[in-house]
């Protein structure tokens, strides 16, 4: 099967691999996917307490190359959005982006899922966070 | 050194330029009918058919006339499974065979047992090979044939053949083996293996694709088939249609040159592939698939955890080889064979196959195994399993959100 060129830069030159502090507060970490179904996401937000913008994503993933395209891509993308903006990232705009083909596509969902997946433990971390300051 | 570098001789192989020259001639001087029986043209043709039926049956120690000419292996499984099968209806409906066979014969077996026979799927040890004990136990009175490959294509895994071969005579019930990955490459004697039938194709042994052969044995006992085709009875009666005399010369031809190199071939075949081993060894958290002992001395099937076998194919674009992970489909299915070891999908999903052939050098090797280093290096860096198994999570104890 013949790989987009952007898929192909995607995989060459990965943008944004790497982790980010599971413990801080305003990181957010998502994993998804499964060894045994030959991929797995794990992508991190820092967003900026203040004003909710997301300041850093990071990932890592075990997968095909339409995989690791789709997560690098994700990672781009999430950089400067506020969390709301980010989670309005569709699967389909990544298929869009990379030319996926078909065969390709749960990758780009895997994708999307691993946003949510990041999205909710920031959320869920910082209303914990804020509970705790309130009743401080 | 050309590029792409191929490795993935097990799919198939370059026609050695000695068997295209062979063939040349039956292009265009001798191109008549084998079957025409009153002329030269018909003659000559026949001629090149018969001297690459003694070249084949050479090589198998069988007689020129246990060799039934087939479009290719798929055939040929067909033709064997098939044709006993409904040839000995009679006497039993039921066939054994192992998980890790090739589709051309599992798929066949499910065909049959469509039409109301039992079929009995042994599964295999760790190494790849099969119980004998158990093919023991399965053989009932009516049990008509067992059909075991003779050499695995994914791990290269040589069966115990003439083991097999031997309880199947004294069980009185035909042995059938898939010799695609084995003849020409060692050691194969239908006499001393009690092989019954078996299926070869030419484009497995440096000849051309879409010629193929059958040995059906005709003494000891005389097994008979029931032909897939109608047509002309060419074959014996059992294989119809205009025979593809410029394949079938190339079949030979490509026989009689395995049968000469052999010894030589295997030898570099095995120090090129321990070559190649010894490197990707040095590899941390890398796995062969299947055991070293009973092995194609040209195959190596090697699992490199944490790393996606898609990604490292892609990473290693300029050399050809195959992965045991298929990631084409929403429900990625590894390899049922590296399944059937034992081997769990996450490791399945890492696996790569390297097939050596005649034309493989050892620059080629040098280079592949220090390509293989380096992309899994970096692909590594980009794995959340290999950062998780580098922090000591055990990973089986992780609960996945699998999609
Ligand atoms: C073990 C085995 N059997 C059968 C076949 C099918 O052979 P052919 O391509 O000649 O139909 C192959 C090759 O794909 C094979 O590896």
């Amino acid at each position: 099967m013949a790989y987009s060129d952007k898929v192909l830069d995607h995989y060459n030159h990965p943008r944004n691999v790497g982790a980010l502090d599971k413990k801080d507060p305003n990181v957010g970490t998502g994993m998804v996917g499964a060894p045994e179904c030959g991929d797995v996401m794990k992508l991190q937000i820092k967003v900026n307490p203040d004003t909710g913008v997301i300041e850093d994503a990071k990932f890592k993933t075990f997968g095909c190359g339409s995989a690791i395209a789709s997560s690098s891509l994700a990672t781009e993308w999430l950089k400067g959005k506020s969390v709301d903006q980010a989670l309005a990232i569709k699967n389909t705009d990544i298929v869009t982006e990379l030319a996926l083909p078909p065969v390709k596509i749960h990758c780009s969902v895997l994708a999307e899922d691993a946003i949510k997946a990041a999205i909710d433990d920031y959320k869920t971390k910082s209303s914990a966070t804020a509970q705790v300051g309130a009743s401080a | 050194m050309k590029f792409p570098i191929y490795l993935d001789n097990h799919a198939t192989t370059a026609v050695d330029p000695r068997v295209v020259q062979a063939m040349l001639p039956y292009f265009t001087e001798f191109f008549g009918n084998a079957a025409s029986r009153n002329h030269a043209f018909g003659w000559g043709a026949e001629e090149g058919v018969e001297k690459a039926r003694k070249q084949i049956a050479d090589l198998i120690g069988a007689n020129s006339k246990e060799i039934i000419f087939t479009s290719g292996a798929t055939e040929s499984n067909n033709l064997a499974i098939k044709g006993v099968a409904q040839m000995y209806a009679e006497k039993g409906n039921h066939i054994i065979t192992a998980a890790t066979e090739h589709k051309a014969v599992l798929d066949t077996c499910k065909h049959l047992e469509k039409d109301g026979f039992r079929v009995t799927y042994l599964p295999v040890k760790g190494d790849g090979s099969v119980d004998l004990d158990m093919l023991r136990e399965a053989i009932t009175d009516k049990t008509i044939l067992v059909s075991i490959m003779y050499a695995n294509n994914e791990i290269g895994l040589i069966q115990p053949v003439a083991e097999i071969g031997k309880i199947c005579k004294e069980k009185g019930v035909l042995f059938h083996t898939d010799g695609v990955q084995a003849v020409g490459k060692i050691p194969v004697n239908v006499i001393a293996d009690n092989i019954d039938l078996m299926s070869i194709t030419a484009h497995k042994l440096y000849g051309p694709k879409g010629v193929g052969a059958l040995y059906v044995r005709r003494k000891n006992p005389r097994v008979q088939l029931t032909a897939q085709m109608d047509g002309g009875g060419h074959e014996r009666g059992m294989r119809s249609g205009t025979l593809n005399v410029p394949g079938i010369v190339g079949l030979g031809e490509a026989c009689a040159i395995a049968q000469r190199e052999m010894p030589a071939e295997m030898a570099r075949h095995r120090a090129l592939r321990d070559r190649l081993h010894a490197k990707l060894a040095t590899i941390e958290e890398s796995y062969v698939n299947g055991g070293m002992e009973h092995r194609l001395p040209h195959n190596l099937n090697m699992s490199f955890a944490y790393v996606e076998g898609e990604s490292l194919l892609m990473g290693i674009n300029d050399i050809a080889v195959s992965s045991g992970s298929a990631c084409t489909s929403a429900t990625l299915e590894p390899s049922y064979v590296l399944k059937a070891l034992g081997l769990g999908d996450d490791l399945a999903h890492t696996s790569i196959r390297f097939g050596i052939g005649r034309f493989t050098t050892e620059e080629e090797i040098d280079y592949v195994a220090n390509k293989m280093i380096e992309v899994v290096e970096k692909l590594r860096e980009l794995s959340p399993l290999w950062e998780m198994f580098k922090d000591g999570v055990d990973l089986s104890k992780v609960e996945w959100v699998a999609h």
